[in-house]
């Protein structure tokens, strides 16, 4: 009974926080029809103000409580609105996920540009401290004990919930806020302005993901950018229980949630595997059951932006006609390019850079992997990183217990991979857009916090070498890079074949309308299923090249957060096209490394790429999906339709291609691919 | 001898918190036969149309095609059985071609395609293919558009391409919902007259849920008029239409 009691009064606090977050989702996703992947990474920011000024410049606790949670996060709210959210009312649930995404993995990273430092630094409660070492009071009663920040925490998200549900039910912004998720148009009509709802709307939920990230005091001693990424699952399954629309059960999940969080931690033996494992995946596992089995969510229909029936819906893009000559000639120009940069790296560059060459050509592998399911499929899957691991890991298990051969192992953890992607397709693929979303991230940190610290999976230490086949040794970098470039090879025509035949056509058709590709006979579960295994399969082929090109096991590699990173980087350079994945996979590795080589010592330390590469490389490639929304053909489609464009008009001098096939049909034109 | 019974409704219900929207309504279509369904704005008969394809699990009674249960079955498989159809806010595949359409929906039909095939390199169209989608293509004069995007197409065009692709899975019954909406008069005429030919072509029959009286008179033989969930008349379209109290449901004060 203590110990229930203590659970509950532990795990109240930390609930609370959970449900403030909850809160915020829910009201965006209501009455903005965005669901903020970003929200922690909002939270983050408050935090990183308060501590900055609470503890770097020795602040007033109320100062810093009000610049932090009343000024920066409702600023925060506005300008992500304004410059934004605004334009992507009526753009599909896709390109707002898509944005969202790149905020979560661009956000945390501008701020510890900003504040510098390291990526973590400590949590200061709201409560005054009295005793000598500077912790908050704590009351105690019997055997039980709160301190006093934890009393803050609950106090505040009461007062809070309270106050935003006495807004909805009473105060006349909260009936036109009402009425606007309810209509739009009948909003406007009696003359109210839409807009400005909104962009009340956004920085209210902006100030609630500001004071779960100062009131964070009883859940983490240090603050980094995964913690957040943490809370905001938990409190996406806290939303979940409330149906993303109940504020009330939200609170409820949250809290619900905490407590059990804390129950974990008194019932499971402490150090035990279980312990490790299972208790931060808790989050993970509730949300991705809630997903699948919660009634509440059974009206699977997402939440559409209620203002996009306000605006015209944006004209269909004009499909670009390319000759077939012209086809030919940029896939040639494309594959010549890249063949005689791959030799020029062979022949001319140290082993440093073919090294940094060849980790890059892993990655194009495992980025064709999105470009399968995100590019051809349409599906939003966050746990390629997952796969890649499991890749990873059956390859070093394989090599080491068994001693197979190392090219073998390869393959065979592309298949496992496969395998599990395709069962963890079945029960999964019945949720849509944003569900799907959501489940594929919390699988990918569930194989991260239960799988990966298991002895049996991941063996940290397992060395593996690499192939020998027949009397050829790949051991040297310089040799395993041909290896890797002749699967990229086979990775990418295969894709390509796979995008022309019977199923790309299928996915397309289903991309298109999934109503009327059904109405011919195509079974959407099949052919998903088919992309699903499919890709993880390529991303476990990629996970595997990567673990022996490393010669052991780099957990960092296959971690979720560098998960989301690739998805974004593909998705703004062009999902659908092999070329982008490709530039993709050399990008990431290549670019922080080219950008530290610039050192521009007029800026401050933090903010010079010389001094932090990779903080700037992911803000930028986070900064980079804000332009999905815009092009979601991809960065490079986009300039390479603007460039086939100029050479038609000219150089070639051709009239547009369209106007001339209107009228004559004499030219033979097809549409791009 | 008599025509053999493709697709039958018997006594379908359905009930959405407490209103019932339909109310053991039965209908039949013989094969061959251009059949329609009309009536007034909430009278049922979308709610009807989905109990058959599948969208609705009627609360009671039955939907039976060629003497096999429907209701349960999975929608994909419909077109299997020879069922085709329509939308009435046309559905398109976003960036393909017209013919592209068509040629997804002759693989759909042939269910031959696969990962393997595809990575055999053997995955794009055959010649036959081509050749059966542009016999569809001629028969309702898209040819000349084949290679033209979906999106270059008129609304009217639009809707042929759709009429099209649900040819290509030879089916032997069509569901039409409201093919002539945002049509205007000429191209609600002019798709009337495609309907015809193509089912005397095909011999298809067809499920015309329709608003406009004008098509309906134009091409069905019989008529099930719907009102308040309930079939209040049925019979051969010139009947139906003159009778008093279909007259007074649905057509008001015409």
């Amino acid at each position: 009974m203590t110990d229930l009691l203590n659970a509950v009064i532990g795990g109240t606090p930390v609930g609370c926080v959970f449900a403030l977050l909850a809160v915020g989702l829910v009201l965006t996703y209501r009455t903005a029809g965005v669901f903020n992947l970003a929200f922690g990474a909002q939270a983050f920011v408050s935090a990183a103000v308060y501590y900055d000024t609470r503890v770097r410049h020795e602040w007033p606790i109320w100062a810093a409580l009000v610049v932090s949670v009343f000024v920066v996060a409702p600023l925060l709210g506005y300008l992500l609105d304004r410059a934004l959210f605004r334009h992507l009312r009526t753009a599909r649930s896709i390109a707002k996920l898509v944005t969202t995404l790149g905020l979560l993995v661009a956000i945390p990273e501008i701020t510890k540009l900003w504040f510098g430092g390291g990526a973590s630094f400590g949590v200061k409660g709201i409560w005054p401290t009295t005793d000598e070492i500077g912790g908050p009071t704590i009351y105690r009663w019997g055997d039980y004990a709160v301190d006093g920040n934890q009393v803050a925490t609950v106090l505040v998200t009461l007062a809070a919930v309270a106050a935003l549900t006495a807004m909805f039910r009473w105060s006349q912004l909260g009936l036109r806020m009402r009425a606007t998720v309810e209509s739009p148009r009948m909003t406007e009509l009696a003359g109210i302005n839409a807009d400005r709802i909104s962009t009340f709307a956004w920085m209210l939920s902006s100030l609630f993901a500001g004071l779960a990230g100062v009131l964070l005091a009883p859940l983490f001693s240090q603050v980094n950018n995964e913690n957040f990424l943490f809370l905001l699952i938990a409190a996406m399954a806290a939303a979940a229980f409330g149906s993303l629309r109940s504020i009330p059960m939200t609170l409820v999940g949250g809290i619900a949630l905490g407590i059990g969080y804390q129950l974990l931690y008194t019932w499971l033996p402490a150090g035990s595997i279980l312990s490790q494992g299972l208790r931060p995946a808790l989050p993970f596992g509730a949300l991705f059951l809630l997903l699948l089995f919660w009634p509440g969510l059974r009206d699977r229909r997402e939440a559409a932006d209620p203002l996009a029936g306000v605006d015209p819906p944006p004209p269909a893009p004009a499909a670009t006609l390319r000759t077939r000559g012209m086809t030919i000639s940029t896939r040639v120009l494309g594959v010549g390019v890249f063949v005689l940069i791959s030799a020029g790296v062979a022949w001319f560059f140290d082993d440093f850079w073919v090294l940094l060459f060849v980790t890059g050509i892993v990655y194009a592998v495992i980025f064709c992997s999105i470009t399968v399911i995100t590019g051809m499929a349409g599906l939003l899957s966050l746990s390629q990183a997952a796969f890649a691991g499991i890749g990873a890991f059956t390859t070093a298990q394989l090599v080491d217990r068994f001693g197979m051969q190392v090219l073998l192992a390869i393959v065979l953890g592309a298949v496992l991979a496969a395998v599990v992607g395709g069962l963890f397709a079945l029960p999964v693929l019945r949720l849509e857009g944003l569900y799907l979303a959501l489940a594929t991230l919390a699988f990918a940190a569930m194989f991260q916090f239960v799988v990966v610290p298991q002895d049996w999976a991941g063996g940290r230490n397992l060395e593996i070498p690499r192939p020998i086949i027949g009397s050829i040794d790949f051991s040297s970098t310089r040799a395993y890079y041909f290896l890797c470039l002749a699967f990229l090879g086979l990775a990418s025509v295969a894709v390509l074949l796979i995008k022309r035949g019977t199923v790309g056509r299928y996915l397309d058709a289903l991309r298109g309308s999934e109503v009327a590709a059904v109405s011919v006979g195509i079974d959407p579960r099949r052919a998903r299923v088919t992309a699903f295994g499919l890709s993880a399969g390529i991303a476990g082929l990629g996970g595997g090249l990567l673990a022996v090109l490393d010669g052991r096991l780099n957990l960092l590699n296959y971690n979720f957060i560098q998960g989301l990173v690739w998805v974004v980087l593909v998705v703004t350079l062009g999902p659908r096209a092999i070329q982008a994945a490709i530039t993709a996979g050399i990008m990431f590795k290549l670019f922080p490394e080219l950008i530290s080589r610039v050192d521009i010592s007029a800026l401050p330390d933090t903010l010079n790429p010389a001094q932090n590469p990779q903080a700037l490389a992911f803000a930028l490639f986070g900064l980079g999906a804000l332009t999905y929304a815009k092009h979601p053909e991809g960065i490079i489609e986009f300039q390479t339709a603007k460039s086939l464009e100029f050479v038609n008009r000219h150089i070639l001098r051709r009239p547009d291609p369209e106007a001339e096939a209107g009228d004559t049909g004499a030219e033979t034109v097809e549409v791009a691919s | 001898m008599s025509p053999t019974t493709l697709l039958e409704a018997e006594g379908v219900t359905k009930r959405f918190a407490g209103i019932t929207a339909l109310s053991r309504a039965s209908l039949r279509v013989d094969e061959g036969e251009i059949v329609g369904l009309i009536g007034p704005n909430g009278a049922g008969k979308t709610t009807l149309f989905d109990c058959i394809y599948g969208y609705l699990r009627p609360d009671g009674g039955q939907v039976r095609f060629c003497g096999e249960d429907l209701i349960g079955r999975r929608r994909h498989e419909r077109a299997r059985l020879g069922i085709g159809r329509t939308f009435q806010r046309i559905e398109l595949f976003t960036g393909m071609s017209v013919r592209d359409h068509l040629l997804v929906a002759e693989r759909a039909r042939q269910g031959t395609g696969g990962l393997w095939r595809d990575l055999r390199g053997k995955g794009g169209p055959t010649s036959e293919e081509v050749a059966r989608v542009d016999e569809v293509l001629d028969l309702l004069g898209l040819l000349d558009l084949a290679e033209r995007p979906i999106e270059a197409l008129s609304l009217g065009r639009a809707r042929l391409v759709e009429l099209g692709r649900a040819l290509m899975i030879d089916p032997r019954l069509l569901l039409l919902d409201e093919p002539s909406s945002g049509l205007d008069g000429d191209e609600t005429i002019a798709m009337g007259g495609v309907l015809t030919r193509v089912c005397a072509d095909r011999q298809v029959a067809v499920l015309l849920v329709e608003h406009d009286v004008e098509l309906v008179r134009a091409v069905t033989s019989r008529l099930y008029v719907l009102d308040f969930g309930t079939l209040i008349a049925e019979g051969a379209t010139d009947t139906v239409l003159g009778d008093e109290a279909v007259r007074k449901a649905y057509l008001g004060s015409t």
